[in-house]
């Protein structure tokens, strides 16, 4: 076990956790904060995207111990009451069905246009076909993401 | 899951008062059968309950019966009452109720049953309430009841006065329940057939803990169990000394799911008996620990299980091999050729066959599925001496109490159950070990715990789509006029036909026929049972007896219900031929069938029944970059009563990208006993690149009570793919899944 401080949502966490820890447990048991998803393990799915220094990575291949001082950012800090664009646009295209997904499809997407703030539906498809949604919602996710990228 | 007409069970509403004042409107409806009756009956499930609560100072709130997994009920079934109550749907508070088969019904998620089932009961429990607040008003202010009339959650007398629901609400508690209500006429609605948002969609998109997953207490420990690495596999042995060391981890040992003498209910499904669980702080600790067991594992040779399911009490005899796919294959080869079980005969087809001057014959395959929701099982359990909390997804709560009754040795008033939204579900959360298995670790471990499935453990743990196979024949005879259908289907363990569907009841000579073959593979409804295979075989099949008899696969369609319609054949057909065909006219029209300008595309239709709803697709495929690619889909369906039009489209386009995934794509084999796939990286899903770039959705628009929406978009999607890559590649693909070549992977 060791001690980190982590920049998470803008605030300093002290945790103490197994170097080989995997964010996403980090996040999820030992500062409960389970938006992150759990769905593959093995980077396959996307439901645990976060951001790190803003770009979308998945947690569950990022050890606690190589995040350092980058900044962390989930879907609880994503924004205040739901107030970021993806999230606005996700709830205006009312695009989920389960929801288990949505979190790390938002976060992959909100990345995405923070890189290309007008993509085309090529450049969605490529950056988003890492975030699986077993209930099919890819079509409300493209418009949402174009929606988005109106705001 | 039966669907069932029969309402054979009356109910009452029952009002009281609110602590602190206002209406609490409740329902009993099991008054004349007790709850564990009912357990068992799960076909006799008809009517359902909900709570209504209004508070003096107005607070509207309406309790979701039905588990939560993704099909939007705990928008649509408040929205039910919403309208009949006449209230302002912006103003409704929204909950998931708690496990209550008698004030709440059977509280069942699946069979595309939720709004059908409890479309009545609500409508009348909000107009009850309602009436029950005019009388209220009416009382107060001295007038005669008729004179009172409400909108949107607010009382009017026609002199002007006007009063809150809430300031009522009290008032009408102390009120009998008024019987035979008038429902409004749908011209009348406000809230149904409008859409509305999801009623969690806030929720879900700041990532509150709203999965089971999610779920938490203070003081909480992390299970996972170590189940047999192939089916037909038991524990030997184990020796837990260095998963024990390591960090985190409180305790490892063994867990039976049933006691040897324990009669399974009819979900309670069991793939292995015998599992070693981990138990520690964390769920990386846990993982990491499982890594250390030494297990031995040994054949566990054929097993006996009791199961008192619907048809009474049965012993079912597992077969004890370990199965390779390729053999799987062969035997069902095999079978398919051996002398069958008839389930229905029409006319003389032995005779039409005999005569025809063109046979046309078909074998359709395809494999196991696993369900892969995206949030793998877990449960949550807190078991203590004298009573038990559990908590997770769950689609059938009222299966599962009497299993766990049985297992904790507690009366099921002492269990308390407690349903969070599902990460998906698919079928696969009807049958729920984990949370056996989870109540069995809690027991032992004397403190609340929650299992966690590994995505590897959830695929491998079996509760698939069967397997199956059906071989088609169709006489024609000199005149190319269809004479004669003999389908022969069966799988692995069960048989998909479906004997009085179309085309059954238009075709004069028909033959339908199924048999089975036992497995240790355990296997569990999948969206849309059995369906899913048929309308892929049949709506295939249909294309290629089209193309030999020269008519548009569609017209062919429509003059075979034509017949079905004006001449039906036999008795028990299932369909209404008229319905059916609404929506091939309606798909044929929105899509364009025929017309010069869609030319580029390769197209295929396919229709189907199933859930009590019409669905029918037109899939337009296209060649990107050397690949076949579905893009753009035109959907018709008739499900009766859209309850919230914006999500059914949602709905609708899930199921169109899931089929054409499944078909594509999906498929789970293995070799001595052993899944070839534990997750994503071999187990292929449809990603948002392969996904249509359109699905245009049409429902039939008409004044039919709303039968199911959840699965019937699913089956034909299917058929429509295989049908659009026939034209695609010039090749017909009889074996699922098409993208891995004839013969898939097996």
């Amino acid at each position: 076990m060791a001690k980190y401080k982590l920049k998470i949502n803008g605030k300093v966490k002290e945790v103490e956790a197994d170097p080989t820890t995997p964010m996403l447990w980090v996040l999820r048991d030992t500062l409960n904060m389970p938006g992150t998803k759990y769905g593959c393990g093995i980077a396959m799915c996307g439901a645990c995207t976060i951001h790190l220094n803003g770009m979308a990575v998945r947690s569950c291949q990022m050890l606690v111990s190589s995040i350092g001082n980058q900044e962390v950012t989930t879907i609880e800090g994503l924004s205040e009451n739901a107030t970021h664009p993806v999230q606005k646009a996700w709830l205006e295209h009312d695009v989920a069905q389960c929801g288990y997904c949505q979190s790390g499809q938002i976060m992959s997407a909100a990345a995405l246009l923070k890189n290309n703030p007008n993509p085309s539906d090529e450049d969605i498809e490529a950056s988003m076909s890492g975030n699986i949604c077993r209930c099919g919602t890819y079509l409300r996710i493209k418009e949402a993401i174009k929606t988005a990228a109106k705001k | 899951m039966k669907n069932t007409n029969n309402f054979n069970r009356r109910s009452f509403l029952k009002s009281s008062a609110l602590a602190g004042g206002g209406l609490l409107l409740s329902f009993n409806w099991f008054t004349e059968a007790k709850a564990a009756e009912v357990m068992i009956l799960p076909a006799d499930w008809s009517e359902l309950t909900g709570y209504i609560k209004i508070t003096p100072d107005n607070v509207i709130k309406i309790l979701c019966p039905n588990p939560e997994f993704g099909q939007n009920v705990m928008t649509s079934l408040p929205m039910i009452i919403a309208e009949e109550l006449d209230v302002d749907w912006s103003e409704v508070k929204v909950e998931m109720g708690p496990h209550d088969n008698v004030k709440l019904g059977p509280q069942f998620t699946g069979g595309s049953n939720s709004v059908r089932m409890y479309w009545k009961p609500l409508r009348e429990a909000g107009a009850a309430a309602r009436q029950m607040l005019c009388q209220a008003a009416a009382k107060t202010w001295n007038v005669p009841v008729n004179e009172i009339t409400t909108k949107a959650g607010v009382l009017y007398h026609l002199n002007g006065k006007s009063a809150k629901y809430g300031e009522m609400a009290s008032l009408a508690a102390s009120l009998k329940v008024p019987q035979g209500m008038v429902l409004k006429t749908p011209k009348d609605f406000s809230i149904v057939n409008k859409s509305k948002k999801n009623i969690e969609g806030q929720k879900v998109v700041t990532g509150k803990p709203l999965f089971g997953i999610d779920y938490h207490v203070d003081g909480m420990l992390i299970a996972m169990i170590q189940h047999p690495p192939a089916f037909g596999m038991k524990l030997k042995s184990f020796d837990a000394s260095q998963a024990l060391k390591m960090p985190g981890i409180k305790d490892v040992f063994s867990i039976k799911l049933y006691d040897e003498d324990f009669v399974q209910g009819g979900f309670d499904t069991r793939t292995f008996n015998e599992m070693i669980a981990v138990v520690g702080n964390s769920t990386w600790e846990v993982m990491n620990a499982r890594k250390k067991l030494k297990a031995q594992w040994e054949a566990s040779g054929d097993s006996k299980n009791i199961v008192n399911g619907r048809g009474g009490k049965t012993e079912v005899v597992v077969p004890g091999r370990l199965e390779t796919s390729s053999n799987q294959m062969q035997m069902m080869a095999e079978y398919a050729k051996m002398p069958a079980k008839e389930l229905r005969k029409d006319g003389d087809p032995e005779a039409a066959f005999k005569n025809a001057a063109t046979i046309i014959e078909r074998t359709y395959n395809a494999p196991f599925l696993a369900h892969n929701c995206m949030e793998p099982m877990n449960f949550f359990a807190h078991v203590q001496e004298d009573k038990a909390l559990v908590a997770g997804p769950i689609q059938a709560p009222g299966w599962m109490e009497p299993t766990l009754a049985s297992i904790l040795k507690l009366p099921p008033e002492k269990i308390e159950i407690q349903m969070t939204r599902m990460g998906g579900g698919f079928g696969r959360r009807a049958y729920a070990q984990y949370a056996y298995e989870v109540a069995r670790i809690s027991q032992k471990m004397k403190a609340p715990v929650k299992l966690i499935y590994s995505r590897e453990d959830d695929m491998t743990y079996g509760i698939y789509r069967p397997m199956y196979t059906a071989t088609y024949r169709a006489a024609l005879d000199a005149n190319k006029k269809l004479i004669g259908f003999h389908v022969i289907g069966g799988g692995i363990p069960e048989s998909p036909i479906h004997a009085n569907r179309f085309p059954a009841g238009a075709v004069d000579n028909y033959l339908a026929e199924s048999w089975e073959i036992p497995t240790n593979i355990t296997i569990g409804a999948f969206r849309a049972p059995r369906s899913n295979f048929n309308a892929a075989a049949e709506q295939s099949f249909l294309d290629e007896v089209a193309e030999a008899m020269g008519k548009d696969p569609i017209e062919l369609r429509l003059e075979m219900l034509k017949r079905a319609k004006e001449n039906p054949v036999g008795k028990n057909n299932e369909y209404d031929a008229e319905r059916y065909a609404a929506v091939l006219e309606l798909v044929k029209e929105k899509s364009g069938w025929g017309k010069s300008e869609n030319g580029k595309y390769n197209r295929g239709v396919a229709a189907y029944f199933c859930h009590n709803s019409y669905a029918a697709h037109v899939v337009d495929m296209v060649t990107r970059d050397g690949e076949p690619y579905v893009e753009q889909v035109t959907s018709a369906i008739d499900c009766g009563i859209v309850i919230n039009p914006d999500a059914a489209i949602n709905m609708v386009q899930g199921a169109v990208v899931d089929g054409i995934g499944q078909s594509f794509y999906g498929g789970m084999t293995f070799k001595d006993g052993k899944a070839d796939h534990n997750n994503f990286n071999t187990y292929r899903m449809i990603r948002h690149n392969e996904a249509p770039k359109s699905i245009d959705v049409h429902f039939v628009q008409n004044e039919i009570d709303p039968t199911g929406l959840g699965e019937p978009p699913f089956p034909p999607v299917f058929g429509a793919v295989a049908n659009a890559l026939y034209k695609n590649t010039g090749k017909r693909h009889y074996n699922q899944p098409f993208m891995k070549g004839d013969g898939g992977e097996v």
